[in-house]
């Protein structure tokens, strides 16, 4: 069992997400940074689709109230066991009466706690992700709060290792200007061929609605192609009759603002999406605060895959790595 | 011309059509359940939408230029002449103008093109309605068709089974609301929805659903199998009730002994688009026997 002691900002429970039920409007959930998620399981011995805590800017206070593994990847927020600074990125042994602390972000915006067996909560639909817009999964559907008891599931596979690290190349490293590689598409054909050329060319600047549902971002207006709005769309010039929302896509409402939708996002609606994040960025995204900024490249469909396919061979090296 | 483009490295969206019609929502339904029945793996989600549809595979499993491959023969060989829907006829009551949605569209004036009315007022006269009377006689004449599910969960983008001159279209507001109330009856474009959950949203606000359209403790007879009871397909008939049913109803609700009326139909494309008005009154007919 796990006393939350304080909540921090927005501490959830969060596992691989809510897949296969978007067609009737359940976004996925699940954790933001997946790669840093994934990592943290391998190091406690857990199966790939254990639940763990996605702590987000402010992290909690927690005391442990028995004997347990835990390790810590994501954005760097300073970790501390019984106020001692402790390694992210490794597996640390954990004592009845601990507590784990953290000092201020100083990169990054999420971090991974993995437990050795998960966090047991009900599943539902399949995933303990928390979606806090519907009050499901989770506790209670909701952000962690004091005075909340977790108790330790049995989603591990593997004896861990106490001491185990990650090499420092599979570490990632956050500052505070970011790439994020983008396939261009969906309705890009609403944009004039000016504004598609400025939506890569400027850097976007992250604004305060940054979270679980989307990045909103300011920088300059983007212009649509005059024409006469089709049956059914809406009057702005930024509708489109109202379709699906792919995660990671981003769309410009009336052309002010680019919003990029994520794990918690409306999975369909009525503007034009311009472009989709690729799902390896994604990880990169769930990094990013307020006020940093962003540019956004354009990839094609080959290097999107091509970039999947090294967070699939990076993940599976580590895997090897610790069943060494 | 049918667009094939990727949605990043997990999604391709194929937009069949720039504007609504029912002959192209039938279309993506069509090929979309064709889609489902071949079972192909590497599919994670298909979701037909209005007059478009998306696909999330993996592409560990299908490559992308292979499926959109396989979604253009599709497009060639899926008819909707030899397409059949089994679907719900549901009985949906709304209380139309009710002080609750008006309470909460009075908040936002400023955000709406016409800050002095209300949005029944507003949508009455640029559809030329006479009265707001008039205009909800209009959405209630006639059944829609669900032709979407999304937004949040649960959420039917319903499109009225009349004849395009007879569609009701309006605008969604200037800027959305940041709230919007749980179960409001909303219009944008040319789309009838009800707001499951409480939220942001840019609809014009006409009144408020007595029925619930998301249950998360499924206690609900019709929620037994899924918290979101509406389903592509369906055929909902939006019916006008005064304050006395909704609050007999709301009392069902909360008790958990309330189920919708519904009956069931099969039908295709061709019966709904060659005769609405026929199709209408058949449906009217069988659901209220």
């Amino acid at each position: 069992m796990i006393h939350v002691i304080h909540p921090g900002l927005q501490t959830t429970i969060q596992d691989g997400g809510r897949i296969g039920f978007y067609e009737v409007g359940m976004p996925p959930s699940g954790a933001m940074d997946k790669y840093s998620y994934a990592v943290s399981n391998l190091l406690v011995g857990n199966n790939e689709n254990a639940s763990t805590l996605e702590i987000t800017y402010l992290g909690p206070t927690l005391e442990f109230k028995v004997d347990t593994v835990i390790a810590l990847t994501g954005g760097d927020i300073p970790p501390k066991i019984n106020g001692e600074l402790v390694p992210m990125w490794e597996t640390l042994e954990i004592k009845a009466g601990d507590q784990l602390s953290f000092d201020f972000v100083k990169s990054g915006a999420r971090v991974y706690l993995a437990i050795a067996g998960g966090i047991d909560v009900p599943q539902i639909m399949g995933s303990r992700s928390t979606y806090t817009l519907c009050g499901i999964g989770g506790l209670e559907g909701r952000s962690l709060q004091a005075g909340d008891k977790l108790e330790i599931g049995t989603d591990n596979e593997r004896t861990p290792i106490v001491g185990a690290r990650i090499e420092d190349k599979y570490i990632p490293t956050f500052t505070k200007k970011h790439e994020i590689r983008v396939v261009l598409g969906l309705c890009s054909y609403r944009l004039t061929e000016e504004s598609k050329e400025r939506f890569f060319a400027i850097d976007w600047l992250v604004t305060p609605e940054a979270n679980r549902v989307g990045y909103r971002f300011s920088g300059e207006r983007l212009n649509f192609v005059d024409r006469e709005q089709p049956f059914g769309a809406g009057s702005n010039p930024s509708n489109v009759v109202d379709l699906g929302y792919p995660i990671g896509s981003i769309q410009v409402p009336d052309g002010v603002e680019p919003i990029a939708l994520l794990n918690d996002a409306v999975t369909g609606g009525g503007y034009a999406t311009i472009a989709t994040i690729i799902s390896s960025d994604l990880n990169k995204m769930g990094q990013i605060k307020t006020n940093e900024s962003v540019r956004f490249v354009s990839v094609s469909i080959d290097e999107a895959l091509a970039a999947r396919k090294v967070v699939k061979n990076q993940l599976e090296e580590i895997k090897q790595q610790l069943n060494r | 011309m049918a667009r094939y483009e990727y949605g990043g490295d997990e999604f391709i969206f194929v937009e069949l059509s720039e504007e609504m019609s029912l002959e192209v929502n039938f279309q993506a339904m069509a090929i979309t359940e064709e889609l489902r029945k071949e079972n192909q793996p590497g599919i994670v989600d298909i979701c037909p939408s209005n007059a478009s549809y998306m696909v999330r595979f993996d592409p560990d499993k299908i490559h992308p230029d292979e499926l959109i491959a396989k979604l253009k023969d599709l497009e060639q060989t899926v008819s909707i002449n030899d397409f059949e829907i089994s679907a719900r006829i549901v009985d949906v009551p709304i209380l139309f103008d009710d002080p609750w949605t008006n309470e909460a569209l009075m908040r936002f004036r400023d955000r709406h093109q016409d800050p002095t009315s209300t949005d029944l007022e507003y949508a009455a006269r640029i559809n030329g309605f006479e009265s707001k009377e008039e205009l909800i006689k209009a959405i209630t004449d006639s059944p829609y068709l669900v032709s979407m599910i999304g937004f949040v969960p649960g959420l039917p983008w319903c499109y009225q089974m009349v004849p395009r001159e007879q569609q009701i279209e309006v605008p969604k507001y200037v800027r959305p609301r940041t709230f919007t109330p749980e179960r409001a009856f909303g219009f944008g474009g040319a789309f009838a929805v009800i707001y499951p959950v409480q939220g942001a949203g840019g609809y014009q606000l006409f009144g408020t659903s007595a029925t619930p359209i998301f249950e998360k403790d499924q206690r609900s007879y019709d929620f037994k199998d899924s918290m979101t009871f509406p389903r592509q397909g369906d055929v909902f008939r939006y019916r006008s009730i005064t304050l006395e049913e909704y609050e007999e109803i709301r009392k069902q609700v909360e008790e958990g002994t309330f189920r919708y009326l519904t009956k069931d139909i099969t039908f295709t494309p061709k019966t709904v688009l060659e005769d609405p008005k026929g199709f209408s009154e058949d449906v009217l007919r069988r659901l209220y026997a």
